[in-house]
């Protein structure tokens, strides 16, 4: 069984998506933030591995052409970014000042909890990335002198726990205005919140995009700064 | 053809991105110049928003398949981790509230004081 599925150049790919329709069709059922489509399948397609004994380099030969498929999907943010510019240029500081008071409670908060959870140097700085995308993240990672894998694992967990629990949050906050919920998704949650984001609505969709592209940057421009901190 | 040539556009898009994270010395990522090549071309009426709309949208719409891979990737550094699994969960959790807040309040009061001095 595990030789035939081994073999089998379509299995990564038939099983994530199947995992994820089961997904939809509990969302669908349950009708609770919890039930997130993409947390299902992820938990799942584990479970599927772990079960049938199958290693990940085996699922991910045929699942990374799903991978494949995310720069020019993250390129396609800029549609709804397009389609919302008139908002964006009305509240331009609105963005400006939300999305540099994610970056920096991101960075404040990843110092404050590393000291006092006593984390090492090096886990400290691999955590610095979290919230912005992996692709950013990754690289400043290295630069940090960081656990890359750590570093891709946090932005990951951070992504799907903010997509399943944005909106709990938010309300939680009384955060309503629709462009302020699609910053603090795009911040915090860079794509796959994005990827919830669009689901809400279209205005926080497209400032969810605009929030992963400049909280990338902004956090590339001063991350270095907290490396000697702690 | 339509559909095709939608994602001919994307993807020529995505390679133009790519070409210029090769070439420029900066720690940008190949996606966030695709995006901003992107609206570059849409804003200036380069590219027409029907020209990439449908492909784009379709996208978009199965985009959270495309995390299934590297989030079922956690499995493997699971086991690295062990011992310091809690408290490194601890910081994810926390501050990614922590960072929704901050944002979300923040961009929020702003909003709100910029209508207020409007009235």
């Amino acid at each position: 069984m595990k030789e035939i599925i081994g073999h089998a150049a379509y299995f990564g790919v038939a099983v994530s998506l199947a995992g994820y329709a089961v997904g939809l069709w509990i969302k669908k059922k349950v009708k609770k933030p919890f039930a997130n489509p993409l947390l299902i399948a992820i938990l799942l397609v584990m479970g599927a591995l772990v079960v049938l004994g199958i290693d990940y380099d085996v699922y991910n030969e045929s699942a990374k052409y799903l991978s494949y498929l995310l720069t020019p999907a993250t390129v396609c943010l800029a549609i709804p970014l397009y389609q919302q510019l008139e908002l964006l240029k009305k509240h331009w500081k609105a963005v400006i000042g939300g999305l540099v008071a994610g970056v920096a409670s991101s960075l404040v908060s990843v110092l404050g909890l590393s000291v006092l959870f006593h984390l090492t140097h090096e886990q400290y700085v691999s955590l610095l990335p979290k919230s912005i995308t992996t692709a950013i993240g990754m690289g400043l990672s290295e630069e940090l002198g960081g656990i890359v894998t750590l570093t891709v694992a946090s932005i990951i967990l951070t992504g799907v726990l903010g997509a399943v629990i944005g909106e709990a949050v938010c309300r939680l906050f009384r955060i309503k205005n629709r462009v302020a919920v699609g910053l603090a998704f795009g911040a915090s949650a860079h794509a796959v919140g994005t990827s919830r984001a669009l689901e809400i609505g279209e205005v926080e969709g497209a400032m969810s995009s605009l929030a992963i592209a400049v909280s990338g940057l902004i956090t590339v421009a001063v991350a270095s700064f907290f490396v000697g901190f702690y | 053809m339509g559909a095709l040539m939608e994602f001919a556009i994307i993807l020529g898009v995505t390679l133009a991105a790519e070409l210029l994270h090769a070439l420029l010395p900066l720690p940008v990522p190949a996606s966030i110049y695709g995006m901003i090549l992107m609206l570059t071309l849409l804003a200036t009426g380069a590219v027409k928003l029907e020209k990439v709309k449908r492909a784009g949208g379709y996208l978009l719409e199965i985009m959270p398949v495309m995390f299934i891979p590297a989030a079922v990737g956690l499995l493997e550094i699971i086991t690295d981790m062990k011992g310091a699994l809690l408290p490194i969960a601890g910081v994810i959790v926390l501050t990614t509230i922590i960072v929704m807040a901050a944002t979300g309040r923040t961009a929020q009061w702003i909003m709100d004081r910029e209508a207020a001095k409007k009235r």
